[in-house]
Parts: C-alpha cells; structure tokens; sequence
C-alpha cells in the first residue's frame, strides 16, 4: 500500500517535472537559435529574485495568481473548463470598485461588502455560463469565452463619465473613483520602498486551505469530484449532477471575483483602463501545471510570478524579457503533453502490476517471474 | 557607446536590486546626464507613440551626449510593478525618469515624493502634480480640428469619417476635434465614427485588418476622407481609403513620409502630427541645462506641439484647403476658436 502511494506521488510530480525540464530546454535552445547567452538571463532572474522589492511583487502576484487558478480549479475538478476566469474577474473588480467607492462604512464592513460584492458579480457572470449549461446544454467553453468578450463591452460602457464612470481632471484614464480608506485592506510594509505585501494574500492562502478541506473532506466535495470523475455513476449514485455544474460554476465565478482583490484592496483602490488584466488565463496554465491541488497551485502560482517580475528588469541587459512569455506558453504546452506521457505510462505499468499479481496469484507454480 | 550602455544598465539594475543594502548612491555620481524612458502599456502597440518618445530620448543622446535607458512594461502589470521600475530607474541615478503614458500617474505621483531631486516626466497627463513632475500635454483636438478643416473642404461627397483605435478619453479628443473641425466649415457635413475596440483590449491600437475593415465600411456609406487616430491599425484604413481612391488622413507622425506606407502615400492628403519626441527632448535638455521643467508644459497649435504635416504635393496644390486650414489655426491660436475636448 505504501509502495503504490509512492509511486502515485512520483508520478504526480514527474508530469510538472517534465514539462517544466523540456521548457526550460526549449526556451535555452529558442535563446540559442537567435544568438543570445542563454544562461545568463536565467541567472539575472535569480539574482532580481534575491531582492526585498522584487520578491514582494512575487508574493503579491502569487496570491493573486492563486486565487484565480483556485477559480479554474474547482471547475476542472468537476470537469468543467471555465474559460471566462478574466471575464469575471474584470467585471467583479470593476462593480465591486464601484460600490466601495460610492459607500463609507467602517473599516471591516466596507471591506467585507466589496469583498461580497466582487463574489457575487463573479458568480452571477459565470452563473450565467451554469445556467446555459444545465438548461441547455451549452457547453462553457463557448460560453465563458463569448462571456468574457460581453464583459469587456460592458465594463467599458459601465466606466463611461456619462454612466458610473470618473475621469479624473487632467487625467486620460477612466476611474470608478477612489475606495475611501475604511475599504483598504491592511498589508505589511516591507519598509525602504521595498513595497508593501498585500493584506489579502494570506486571504488567498486561507482559501487554498479551504478548497482542500471542502474538496476532500466534505460530502461535497466527494460529490463535486465524483461527477467530475463520472456524470452517470454520479448520478446512478443519486448525485444532482446539474445541481452540482452549477454550483461548482458559481463557486469557480466567485474565487474569480475574489482574484481582484488583492490588486483593488491592496494597491489600486479603484477599477481604471490600466487595471491587469488577462490573470484569468494565465490562471489556466497555472491550475494545469499544479494539476488542480491547492499546494501545487501554490507552487505553480509562485513560478509564474516569478518569471514575471524577475524577468521585468530583462531588456535593461539586452535581452528581451519575452523569453519567460515563451517559456510560459511552453509550459502549457508541455504540461498537456507530459501529462499524458504519464498517464498512459502509469496506466500501462498498473495493468503490468495487476498482470503480474494475477500471473503471481493464478499460476502459483510458476517461479519465473518477468521483472519490471 | 556600447560599453557605456552596457555600464549604465549594470548599474541601473544592480540598484533596483540594491533596496536590500541601502549604500546605492554610486551610480548618481556622475556628471553626466542620464535620461530614462519607461514605456506604457496603455501605449502597446500604439508604435508611433512609444517610438515618438524613444526618438526623442534618441535626438537627446545624439545632440546631447545623453545616455539613455528605456524600460520596458510586462503584460497585465499593476501599479506596484510601474513603481518598482521608476524606483529603479531613479535610485540608479537616471534624471529625468520619463513615463510615458496616463497609465504611469499614480506610480509617479509615489515615486516622485521619495526621489524629490530627480525630475519626472509624465506624458498624458496633469492630474498628478509635484514641483519635480513636468506633465507634458498636447492639444490633440487643436491638431485634429484642422484635420476636420481639409476634411471638409476636400470631400466631395459631404460624408467624411473618423476611426479610433480604442474608445479611450485620450483618442476621443481627436474625435471631439475632427468632427467640429467638419461641422465648422461645412455644418451640413455627416462625420462616421467608429471605434475599433474597448478598452482593455488594445488591438485596436495594434491591428491593421481591424482598421481596413472599418474604412472599408465608411467608404461603403459614401465617406471619401478618412482620418484615423489608431496607431498601427491606422495604416489598414490608409490602405483602404488608397485602394478606393479616396482620401487618408495619417496621425501622430507625418504619415506620408513613412517608409512602410509609401505605395499608398499619393491618398494620405495630409497627418495630423503630435511633437512627443520634441517634448521628451526639451526636458532632458531643460534637466541638463540645469532648469528642469516642472508643472504642466502644453504643446498645442501655438507651440507647433501640434499640427498639419503638408508634405504631399497634391495637398500643398490646394490652395483653398489651405488657406481655411491657416485661418483656422490663426483663430485657434488667436482663442477665437475654442476646440472642444470631449464628442
């Protein structure tokens, strides 16, 4: 029983490991073919990530990168593809922006009502999604993605001076107006303009302990994984599976809500044209690298927000920070690809293993014995 | 030179680290002045306008024995990001620190406080001032209503048309300009506009077929002028009105010098052009020469920061056109026309 464990935790860990390997491979020999060092970048980004200032972004790009692929993980749990993470993170930052801003209340509650706010956009975007699925069999792929383009046309109409719009005087941008003080969540000042790390990253870690507990732990979760696993046995087992997509879709929209958070609660203190974007899909490829567990996640979410902001001082040496764009896509990539490799490779050694047993068991005379 | 650079983005680098040991004041030494460009992402793909600002840095380098740095953004940064870059760039002893574009306003308004020797350069913007802050503006709209002036007294249909690139305050100046500019000279003018995408989504700054096919659409409603302020996806309008015969109208840069456009240059009657390399290369030279700017530095008609290129003999021809283009401008400058900033 141990042995088998161990070998289910070797090969969890060889699909990353082997995508990440054959990224990095390919980004040295795409560096190569156009003539650069191809070492000494990778060295600059290690050294910038021994620096106070670089790692608080690190830290503070993981919590949000964690939160959004927490997002795309519940989904993927239950076999869905929530594509439309960006969407809903846009939209809920934007309306959530807007109602902290237009109210005052104290310190805790105005946090709390922005933070309730930016779920409940969340889920009502990608409830959206849910709904067509469960009442119409769209698949929410397409939908989320033609959500995602609505939400864009939206929030620009939303953020129009003539609707709920701002725009500062002098300024070029458009604002949903400042979230007063009460609506700022505290952080921890590194000191020295080092910056400061976001109060709600350690929120973000809290909530990868919660989707373990709730995915693993809980009634629930047995049956979020279990329909994911299979929709009919689910449902021969009296499992709601439509019950189960929606809910699992409105939980996905509201963690994409909350993967605003930090940037809103904790920097910005308004929704404007320059507000990040594109988390949402990065988020992808980070729950696919850390296969959907929260600690691989946490894992994944930090490698991506280091080979951003490490890589931010690139160009400076001569060599185009782009190269960590390249090794992300190569990653989502490879992920796909190792993964399988995996698979049918553990796949085909468990059907070895089981022939052995049943050779070992069946044909108790036989002493030869074919090894491994 | 190389070596210098080399020197330079060594240092610059090796004090954006060096917020961990505090003795980073070796590379403000110098007297030698350094100049530093952090680019916008508000401004991706907008080519003309990050490279105005680079050529400006380039002009300083040349004429002035400046060295430059650039930095450049990452896609989907914050804030936080912005401030990282500009703290480094001062604290490696760059002066001025350039950021061009709105998006970089609440980055610099933080930095600026904490490097009060160093001067910023904000390009865009006037909402954050500081005694060490030079916002410098243009007058889009002033520009764009003397396009609007040669737009209608060119058609001949009466339909002229507008693109933006990204539905943005910044490019519906230009609009709110061209199309007063139309309605003051011929009242019974039709002005199309469209805009190619919305915010966040800046393809439309960036992908010519995008303006091709609104252009196709304008000249399909009889337009036979088209004034597009959308960057690269520009030139696909260009291409469209050239291809239909009809009438281009370039931005930013003079269009109709541009190598890329050549074949289509006969149809570009004129580009309403936006000085940012001359404005980036007055303030590095205001720093060097010991009395940097600072508050907001307007570039509009009166300042040539704006204005009509007439490099295309077809339109140096029109005699008319050009006269009524003079006295707009004369009563621009004048204050007898006050050009709106907002359709």
């Amino acid at each position: 029983m141990m042995k088998f464990d161990k070998d289910r935790l070797i090969l969890g860990a060889a699909g990353p490991v082997l995508a990440l390997v054959s990224s990095f491979v390919l980004t040295v020999l795409v560096l190569l073919a156009t003539g650069l060092d191809p070492i000494e970048p990778i060295r600059i980004m290690i050294e910038n990530a021994g620096y106070s200032d670089i790692q608080v972004l690190i830290v503070n790009q993981t919590g949000i990168y964690y939160l959004a692929a927490l997002a795309v993980a519940v989904g993927f749990r239950m076999n869905l593809f929530n594509i439309g993470v960006d969407g809903q993170y846009r939209l809920a930052a934007m309306v959530s922006a807007l109602v902290g801003a237009s109210v005052e209340l104290p310190g805790p509650l105005h946090i709390l009502l922005i933070v309730l706010v930016a779920m409940l956009t969340g889920a009502f975007w990608s409830g959206i999604a849910g709904i067509l699925k469960t009442t119409r069999g769209v698949s929410e792929v397409v939908s989320t993605i033609m959500l995602n383009a609505i939400a864009t046309s939206l929030v620009a109409w939303l953020i129009l001076p003539k609707n709920f719009g701002v725009q500062p005087e002098g300024s070029n941008n458009l604002t949903t107006g400042e979230i007063a003080e009460s609506g700022w969540f505290p952080g921890i000042d590194m000191g020295q303009g080092n910056g400061v790390v976001y109060g709600f990253t350690f929120v973000a870690l809290a909530l990868g302990v919660v989707y373990w507990f709730v995915l693993n732990r809980t009634r629930f979760g047995f049956d979020l994984r279990a329909t994911g696993a299979s929709e009919s046995a689910a449902q021969a087992s009296g499992v709601d599976a439509k019950r189960m997509i929606l809910t699992s879709m409105l939980l996905s929209g509201a963690l994409a809500g909350l993967s605003g958070m930090p940037t809103l609660l904790g920097e910005s203190h308004t929704y404007s044209l320059d507000f990040p974007v594109g988390v949402g899909f990065t988020a992808i490829t980070i729950a696919l690298l850390g296969r959907n567990h929260p600690v691989g996640i946490l894992f994944a979410a930090l490698l991506f927000a280091f080979l951003d902001k490490a890589s931010s001082s690139l160009d400076t040496f001569g060599y185009p920070k782009e190269i960590t764009k390249i090794m992300q896509g190569i990653i989502v990539i490879a992920v796909v690809v190792s993964y399988e490799l995996v698979r049918r490779y553990g796949l085909r050694r468990q059907q070895q293993k089981v022939g052995e047993e049943l050779a070992a068991g069946g044909a108790l005379k036989t002493d030869k014995e074919v090894s491994a | 030179m190389g070596i210098a650079s080399a020197a330079l983005a060594l240092s610059a680098t090796a004090c954006g680290k060096s917020s961990t040991d505090a003795g980073s004041s070796s590379a403000s030494d110098s007297k030698n002045i350094t100049a530093a460009i952090a680019y916008d992402i508000g401004g991706r793909g907008d080519q003309s306008f990050n490279d105005a600002a680079y050529a400006g840095l380039k002009k300083a380098e040349d004429e002035l024995g400046v060295k430059g740095t650039e930095a450049e953004p990452s896609e989907g940064e914050g804030d936080a990001d912005k401030v990282q870059r500009l703290t480094a760039l001062a604290r490696a002893g760059n002066n001025p620190v350039i950021g061009v574009g709105f998006a970089y306003a609440p980055a610099i308004a933080k930095v600026a406080k904490a490097y009060p020797k160093t001067t910023f350069g904000l390009i865009d913007d006037t909402s954050v001032t500081a005694p060490n802050i030079a916002n410098l503006v243009f007058n889009e709209e002033q520009g764009s209503y003397l396009a609007g002036v040669a737009a209608a007294k060119t058609s001949k249909t009466g339909t002229v048309g507008f693109i933006g690139g990204v539905e943005v305050p910044l490019i519906k100046k230009f609009e709110a300009g061209f199309a007063q500019g139309v309605k003051d000279t011929n009242p019974k003018a039709k002005v199309l506009v469209q805009y190619l995408t919305q915010p966040p989504n800046f393809d439309g700054f960036s992908k010519p077929d995008l303006g091709k096919a609104a252009a196709q659409g304008q000249l399909d409603k009889g337009a036979d002028v088209i004034y597009a302020a959308a960057g690269l996806a520009g030139s696909g309008s260009i291409e469209a009105a050239a291809a239909a015969d009809k009438w281009a109208i370039g931005v930013d840069s003079d269009q109709y010098n541009q190598a890329g456009l050549a074949s289509y240059k006969d149809h570009i009657l004129t580009s309403v052009t936006k000085d940012v390399s001359d404005s980036v290369f007055n303030l590095i030279k205001s720093v060097k020469d010991g009395k940097p700017q600072s508050g907001e530095i307007r570039y509009g008609l009166a300042q040539d920061g704006v204005g009509l290129s007439e490099s295309n003999p077809a339109y140096k021809k029109m005699t008319d056109v050009i006269a009524a283009v003079n006295e707009a401008k004369k009563n621009i400058v004048d204050g007898k026309i006050t050009v709106k900033t907002a359709p």
